[in-house]
């Protein structure tokens, strides 16, 4: 019998060393950003010898889970500047990171269903336009030719009155864009240390000073909080609260098709938001599950009910199949607008509460948070996402542009 | 789909109930005299456990009253259900006694 030998195993993207027992900074969690921060750490800020700990496997929380929608189209000043930023740095990330992770800038719809709907997307078109933020108000015929699948007749219980559009918005293959931030943090001599869970910290009176974790003690100056939905456990352990309440947030996907949907369509009143991957699968998601959830799951009744407003839209979708189910855990805050910043906790920061709309800010959390780690003080962009502002009553108030109900 | 033990109605789908979050939070008795921090604390913050959470919850399409419920928010099982006005149970096996998975 012949023997073929296989071809050799194609080069790792990230070394896994054993974590050393003490760096300048600890990121903890290893999913998008939390590596995006540990990029920017280095590159910008020439802080080298950190670490990332990941207490699963790499961007195995919510970075594996999301929609992969990526826009910039929110309503007030301050989100805007952030989110934007994001995008204006998606745009570049492909050749920066070297690494094709499928950035498809196919515009954002998010439909207006009642008179109510029209005029708050009418006012946050004016307000994307004047904050340099691409946008525009299409009226139904306009959704219908960028969208030919989409059903625009009024003889729906909900029609279609119209909707905003982002041109330069889009999506994005997630687990790539983890990985291509993985590899360069790798390269920037970065440890990225997985299956690596933080069960403590050390503190000197009222200063982090280390990191108890399931593989050892780790000392170091400064610690950046990059849980998502985990937050909370972290503040816990580090003696201080924060404002956010960790639910399931469902998404699924179809088999596989040909190419039918061309962009991104979001409905807050219908309420489903859905896109087509390059694969070839239909990605959809809908609100979160109601009651505070960790488990990674929510109930099927979610999913019923956005497959209703899912084939109500797209008629053409009741041909599809539900593949697969998933949730992840969302840290939900009562303005929709994530805390990035300091903790009561001298060095230690934290970077939470971008709920059900992280993945698009990827890019600005990992800058804005780096820079913060870095300096001790906020990037002028996430300043206002202050833990303070629940004090001061500075809210950022974006259920709309989130697009995900609550 | 959770199952839930209305104590009025018995064993419901989830979808005839409404979340009220975290369970036993008073109203501040002098609200006016809470500094911004003690008001933010009220207003914003609320714990957010990762296992048993005492919670409300309201039988919206039934009943329509309130009641407490402990539900592990990781396995979401639900060790208990009981009144509002009710101190939260400990979490002895007599007083999971009475309550659905």
């Amino acid at each position: 019998m012949n023997t073929q030998h296989l071809p050799e195993h194609p080069d790792f993207l990230w070394r896994n060393p054993e974590p050393k027992s003490s760096y300048d900074a600890v990121i903890v969690g290893g999913g998008g950003h939390g590596l995006a921060t540990a990029y920017f750490l280095a590159k910008n800020h020439g802080m080298t010898n950190i670490a990332v700990l990941e207490k699963g496997w790499l961007a195995g929380g919510n970075m594996a889970r999301n929609t992969t929608i990526i826009r910039s189209n929110y309503l007030w000043d301050e989100s805007a500047a952030i989110y934007e930023h994001a995008l204006k740095l998606w745009e570049i990330l492909p050749e920066e990171l070297e690494y094709d992770f499928l950035f498809s800038q196919r515009g954002v719809m998010n439909l207006a269903h009642t008179l109510g709907d029209v005029r708050e997307s009418i006012r946050r078109v004016g307000a994307n336009k004047l904050n340099g933020v691409d946008a525009e108000w299409l009226d139904p015929q306009q959704v219908k030719e960028l969208c030919p699948i989409l059903n625009i007749r009024d003889n729906i219980r909900y029609p279609v009155m119209g909707a905003t559009y982002q041109p330069r918005a889009g999506i994005a293959k997630h687990d790539h864009v983890a990985w291509a931030f993985a590899r360069k943090c790798d390269e920037m001599g970065v440890d990225i240390i997985q299956n690596c869970e933080v069960t403590g910290f050390l503190k000197d009176g009222d200063r982090v000073v280390g990191v108890k974790t399931s593989r050892g003690t780790i000392n170091t100056e400064k610690v950046g909080l990059c849980a998502a939905g985990h937050s909370s456990v972290l503040a816990e352990m580090a003696g201080f609260q924060l404002p956010i309440q960790s639910h399931p947030l469902q998404a699924l996907v179809s088999e596989l098709h040909e190419p039918v949907h061309p962009t991104v369509v979001m409905s807050n009143h219908v309420h489903v938001y859905v896109s087509q991957a390059h694969k070839g699968e239909l990605v959809m998601g809908a609100g979160v599950d109601s009651y505070n959830g960790y488990g990674q799951r929510g109930s099927f009744h979610v999913i019923e009910q956005q497959m209703a407003a899912a084939v109500e839209l797209f008629p053409i979708f009741a041909r599809a199949h539900v593949l697969r189910t998933w949730g992840g855990i969302v840290d939900t805050t009562l303005d929709a607008s994530p805390i990035v910043g300091l903790t009561p906790v001298e060095n230690m920061f934290v970077n939470c509460g971008w709920g059900t709309g992280g993945f698009k800010g990827t890019p600005a959390a990992g800058l804005t948070f780096a820079h913060t780690i870095a300096t001790g003080a906020p990037h002028k962009l996430n300043k206002p996402f202050s833990l303070e502002r629940f004090e001061t009553g500075a809210l950022i108030d974006e259920h709309g542009a989130a697009a995900v109900a609550h | 789909m959770l199952l839930i033990p209305c104590p009025n109605c018995g064993p419901r789908d989830e979808t005839e109930f409404h979340y009220g979050g975290q369970a036993h939070v008073p109203y501040p008795e002098n609200p006016n005299e809470l500094t911004d921090t003690e008001w933010s604390r009220y207003l914003f913050y609320r714990e957010n456990p990762k296992g048993i959470f005492a919670e409300r919850w309201v039988h919206s399409t039934g009943c329509r009253q309130w009641f407490n419920m402990l539900r592990d928010t990781v396995s979401y099982d639900i060790q208990a259900v009981y009144p509002m006005g009710v101190p939260r149970p400990a979490t002895t096996p007599a007083a999971r006694e009475g309550a659905t998975k």
